[in-house]
């Protein structure tokens, strides 16, 4: 897979992460290096293997419905930049 | 329903899906033990799963799968053995964890299908594309002080299913049924309480135009916040007629997302509001594929109430019921077991229009739902019975009606207290009668010309015996005193 600038800066803004324009273009030579390595997989040849969805041994885990948790606003607020009552304050999104 | 637009150059057709989001009814969330009540304190109800905090894990609610598989089942679709939650990644404050946890290529329930109760008591079949569960994200508040959004989390994590349907629907108003049926659904299986108010119930629609007799599908778009049925027509209608404005000017629709502005009465575009999403969907590590197995699906299927379709049938079947009165009937559970309560042991034709007519105007005047009725069952009932009996006259039973529900004072305690049974004492309404036609020589002459001046007569001996007197005998008493016997 070939990778460009352009690809590398969209991932980056994707992933929330600002990257200096001159870190770019190294970025994309190491990300290149990591995709070739893990594209090694695809010389197995998987046609007709059903994709493994999970490696754990239990078949199901579920909760019942029950309310057991929250009630902790302190706690939850206790990383917020900013709060008011008791509300997390952001930056204004959209209109 | 044979809606179309008349545009400059021909005429247009409109093809329409519906995608709706129903909040299950549970205790706790869908992956963490939080509560889900609607109004508590802000961001009181909020677990670390549900603030995206480092390290924690979702562990699946068996309720909220119950609910969603009792759905499907409610709406004959079929229930996937095996479906997988995947991460649908966007950044937004009101979703903390940075991703979404929904269903994807393999959701819970898959193709079934609505029917919609049309204005002229016949019906029409909606499909159902998929059901899928996935997570609510919190609320934000925009506009309580400059520059800032806040943010409350109670919401956020709470168990959705989003309903996709086919694009099947042809007129603004056959999306209206469609809501009005699938909330109906919705609250007799008791999976959604159908709150559009609070936003338990919401709604997108996907709305393209297309030629009339063309078999392609024009370009869509996505109208979001269409949130009351009062709008939902609405937001459409004027969807439809801005995309066939574009065409018929030689423009292009262009695939986007439009915002519905309840108070203009328009659709806007949300570009440029909204980044290029890329929501990198994947197989949500954390969580095991949500297996199904027959015996629970089959205890889910014997739990399902009688449903409105079939209700409708029975009405129809059972009570000499019009189609269409039987579907006003059943929309609400609540309102079909008060009908039968009624209707028990007596005419039910009758119960059907009391109930229609009376009880849900007064409940309309009065803004109240059928749970919050004044007025029981038994009552109405007790009012049919002295109708049935004789004991009052159909238009005194209209103001008994009226005083029972605001008082809440029984039916016949009213008739007693208030002297209002039906006179059928022939000696006690001839000399009304005979006054009458002393009085009114004219109007006498007339009546033996034109049958119709009797009615009259019945009229003002009716007035005149404050509604109390039979009709049927003031008729006879009337006709034999103008010779017409």
């Amino acid at each position: 897979m070939s990778l460009d600038r352009a690809t590398v800066a969209r991932v980056a803004d994707l992933a929330r992460i600002a990257v200096p324009e001159e870190q770019l273009e190294p970025l994309v030579g190491e990300l290149a290096k990591i995709l070739a390595w893990v594209e090694q997989l695809a010389e197995v040849d998987t046609g007709g293997v059903e994709p493994l969805r999970s490696v754990h041994p239990i078949r199901r885990a579920w909760r019942a419905d029950e309310v057991a948790d929250g009630n902790c606003r302190e706690a939850i607020l206790a990383n917020a930049p900013e709060r008011e009552n008791g509300f997390f304050v952001v930056p204004r999104v959209v209109e | 329903m044979g809606w179309t637009i008349r545009g400059r150059t021909g005429e247009w057709e409109l093809v329409c899906g519906l995608e709706v989001h129903a909040q299950v009814i549970s205790k706790a969330k869908l992956f963490s033990a939080a509560a889900t009540a609607f109004g508590a304190e802000p961001n009181t109800q909020v677990s670390p799963v549900d603030a995206g905090m480092p390290g924690m894990l979702p562990v699946l609610n068996g309720f909220c799968v119950e609910q969603a598989v009792k759905t499907g089942l409610a709406l004959e679709a079929e229930i996937n053995r095996v479906s997988i939650f995947e991460r649908k990644n966007y950044f937004y404050p009101d979703l903390p964890q940075g991703y979404q946890i929904s269903q994807y290529q393999k959701p819970i329930v898959g193709r079934g299908w609505i029917l919609i109760d049309l204005p002229d008591g016949g019906t029409r079949a909606i499909g159902i594309t998929r059901l899928h569960l996935e997570q609510d994200a919190g609320k934000s508040l925009h506009g309580a002080r400059e520059g800032v959004t806040l943010i409350d989390l109670n919401r956020c994590g709470v168990a959705l299913m989003e309903i996709v349907s086919e694009p099947d629907i042809r007129a603004p108003e056959e999306a209206v049924l469609y809501l009005k049926k699938l909330r109906s659904i919705l609250r007799y299986i008791g999976t959604c309480d159908g709150n559009m108010e609070e936003g338990s119930l919401r709604c997108d629609a996907n709305v393209s135009v297309r030629r009339v007799g063309d078999p392609n599908f024009g370009t869509r778009c996505e109208i979001k916040n269409v949130n009351s049925m009062r709008f939902v027509a609405k937001a459409i209608e004027y969807e439809a007629k801005r995309q066939v404005d574009i065409l018929e000017s030689g423009g292009v629709v262009e695939q986007e997302t439009r915002l519905f502005d309840a108070t203009k009465g328009e659709t806007r575009s949300m570009r440029g509001k909204e980044e290029a999403h890329d929501y990198r969907y994947f197989p949500d590590p954390d969580l095991l594929p949500l297996e199904l197995d027959e015996a629970l699906i089959e205890r889910l299927r014997a739990e399902l109430p009688e449903l409105p379709d079939a209700k409708k049938a029975r009405f129809v079947r059972q009570y000499g019921l019009s189609a269409y009165d039987a579907g006003v009937l059943v929309a609400e559970r609540a309102a079909a077991d008060y009908f039968e309560k009624v209707a028990a042991g007596r005419d039910g034709k009758l119960a059907a229009n009391w109930v229609i007519n009376e009880l849900f105007g007064a409940l309309s005047r009065r803004g109240l739902e059928i749970d919050a009725c004044p007025l029981p069952a038994e009552a109405l009932g007790e009012l049919l019975d002295l109708l049935a009996e004789g004991t009052i006259s159909g238009k005194i039973a209209k103001d008994v009606f009226q005083k029972a529900f605001e008082t809440g004072r029984g039916p016949r305690e009213i008739v007693e207290a208030e002297g209002l049974r039906q006179v059928v004492d022939a000696g006690a309404i001839e000399p009304v009668v005979a006054r009458l036609v002393a009085e009114n020589p004219q109007q006498v002459e007339n009546a033996k010309k034109n049958p119709k001046v009797v009615g009259w007569f019945v009229g003002q001996v009716m007035k005149a015996t404050g509604g109390k007197a039979n009709p049927g005998l003031v008729n006879d008493l009337v006709r034999k005193a103008l010779g017409l016997e």
